[in-house]
């Protein structure tokens, strides 16, 4: 019954969006040039399936994704944790990784051009720059609600320190880290769809852009739809994660 | 006989906060000994001290061998499942062969071989402490700590986990120090009770119990102990006065 809901109520919603869009269009609300018509879209959108253009775009902008936010999830969940144990390290670089945090991606946008040049490096770098230090923030703040008595039990067990951050401290905050897994992926999302509007030719940012620059709007809403259900697809995903038995029992308690 | 837990004038605080003064105490091998006392009067912190988790600000303590302890609240690794976390407890040294022989003949000792691929979250509070105390003792330290293991059950089933601790210590004895605030714990458990003060920590009253176990809280000898305790803590009843 749930699930029924859960699925249906959103289709219907959405059909209503598509009713009431239509029906501007259709009514000439919009003035003209300035809203493409359901109908358009749609040809176009038949049209870049048709012509594998749009499954192109697609893998560039995954690719890049995939390799930015693994990249910036790794090094910054395990800078997180060296630092999380230690005070010292702790106060010397919450700071500077909340200043990081704060700077948008898209100011290291001329950097990542300088460095990087064109094509996928800078925009891999720019998501890896919106995933480091979010991640590491986390990271660290969950790792220091970390049940003491965990720490106590793992010293009496003579566990090397190594085996302390890899068994206790990684294993105790994945249920936390999960949910800023999944938060960060978004962000990445986002911010690829920015950094490949520096980039030379594919990749669904481009497609917008490139898209807007010949007036084909109803390509531009082709490339946003797709970047809004493939967002929906990466949250889902990270929603299937969390149900997985090992990390659920820090969802169900 | 040899003491294998020993603190020797030994005292710990915050600055400004004597919490232990200058406390003595011995404990044999295989003895059981209880600490009860007033809440707050430093009993977790003597466990933490007599485990090594703590370090006195003065004085000496003396561990022979490895200890393990069980917290009230729970040290079960949540991410772990039953049998995972017993294994997890064995020392380093075991070889997987004897290591999978020990896990599960400790399965069975706490009846939880069907609920060896379970997680924490899934079992009932009693069945935790099981696994908790199958963690604890497969490891085979020579020193076991509780830290009011039981307090958190609800009376049946501390009664009954009360049992198994006297039995599962019979077959393998240990040398256990256990706190507790429970009176009927202490005087069915304990070799000997020791009765604490607030702070500075210590020991008001000590009450050595020679009744041989599993006793009951009426057991003759244990009931009178379990009064005399009450009465050292000012629990007995009184008439109020107006």
């Amino acid at each position: 019954m749930s699930r029924l809901r859960n699925v249906l109520l959103p289709l219907l919603t959405g059909q209503v969006m598509l009713l009431l869009w239509w029906l501007a269009s259709a009514l000439g609300w919009f003035p003209v040039g300035t809203v493409p018509s359901p109908p358009e879209v749609a040809a176009s959108l038949v049209e870049e399936l048709r012509s594998s253009r749009l499954i192109t775009h697609m893998i560039a902008s995954l690719y890049r994704v995939s390799w930015g936010f693994c990249a910036g999830a790794v090094t910054g969940v395990g800078f997180g944790l060296l630092v999380s144990r230690s005070p010292v390290a702790r106060a010397a670089v919450l700071p500077w990784i909340n200043f990081f945090r704060s700077l948008s991606p898209i100011a290291w946008v001329p950097f990542a051009i300088l460095w990087f040049g064109l094509g996928d490096p800078p925009a891999i770098f720019l998501i890896f720059m919106s995933t480091f230090f979010q991640l590491a923030l986390s990271t660290i703040a969950a790792a220091t609600t970390v049940p003491q008595v965990y720490y106590r039990v793992a010293s009496e067990m003579g566990l090397p320190r190594r085996e302390v951050l890899l068994g206790v401290t990684l294993p105790a905050i994945v249920p936390n880290l999960v949910l800023s897994l999944r938060v960060a992926a978004g962000v990445a999302w986002m911010v690829v769809v920015a950094a490949e509007m520096i980039a030379r030719d594919s990749g669904l940012g481009f497609l917008v852009l490139d898209a807007r620059s010949g007036l084909r709007m109803d390509l531009v809403v082709v490339a946003m739809v797709t970047i809004g259900a493939i967002g929906i697809c990466l949250d889902l995903l990270f929603a299937r994660v969390m149900m997985i038995q090992s990390v659920r029992w820090g969802v169900e308690r | 006989m040899t003491a294998v837990l020993e603190l020797a004038d030994v005292s710990f605080g915050y600055p400004g906060v004597p919490v232990v003064e200058g406390l003595d105490l011995s404990v044999a091998a295989g003895e059981l000994v209880v600490l009860v006392g007033p809440s707050g009067c430093g009993k977790s912190t003597l466990l933490g001290l007599l485990g090594g988790h703590i370090a006195p600000t003065s004085g000496a303590v003396r561990r022979r061998g490895q200890s393990r302890t069980i917290y009230q609240q729970g040290g079960l690794f949540p991410w772990l499942t039953v049998r995972q976390n017993i294994a997890r407890g064995l020392p380093r040294t075991v070889d997987p062969a004897s290591a999978a022989r020990k896990i599960s003949e400790w399965l069975e000792v706490t009846r939880l071989a069907d609920f060896a691929n379970a997680y924490p979250h899934q079992l009932s509070g009693g069945m935790r402490q099981r696994v908790e105390l199958a963690r604890a003792l497969a490891a085979e330290t020579d020193v076991l700590l509780l830290d009011e293991p039981f307090s958190a059950l609800d009376y049946q089933t501390r009664a009954r986990m009360r049992q198994e601790l006297i039995a599962t210590l019979a077959s393998r004895p240990r040398t256990t120090v256990l706190v507790t605030h429970d009176i009927e714990e202490a005087v069915q458990l304990g070799d000997r009770v020791l009765v604490l003060a607030d702070r500075p920590t210590k020991v008001r009253r000590v009450f050595e119990l020679r009744m041989p176990r599993p006793r009951s809280p009426t057991t003759p000898g244990a009931a009178e102990a379990a009064h005399a305790i009450m009465e050292e803590l000012g629990l007995t009843c009184s008439p109020i006065e107006d």
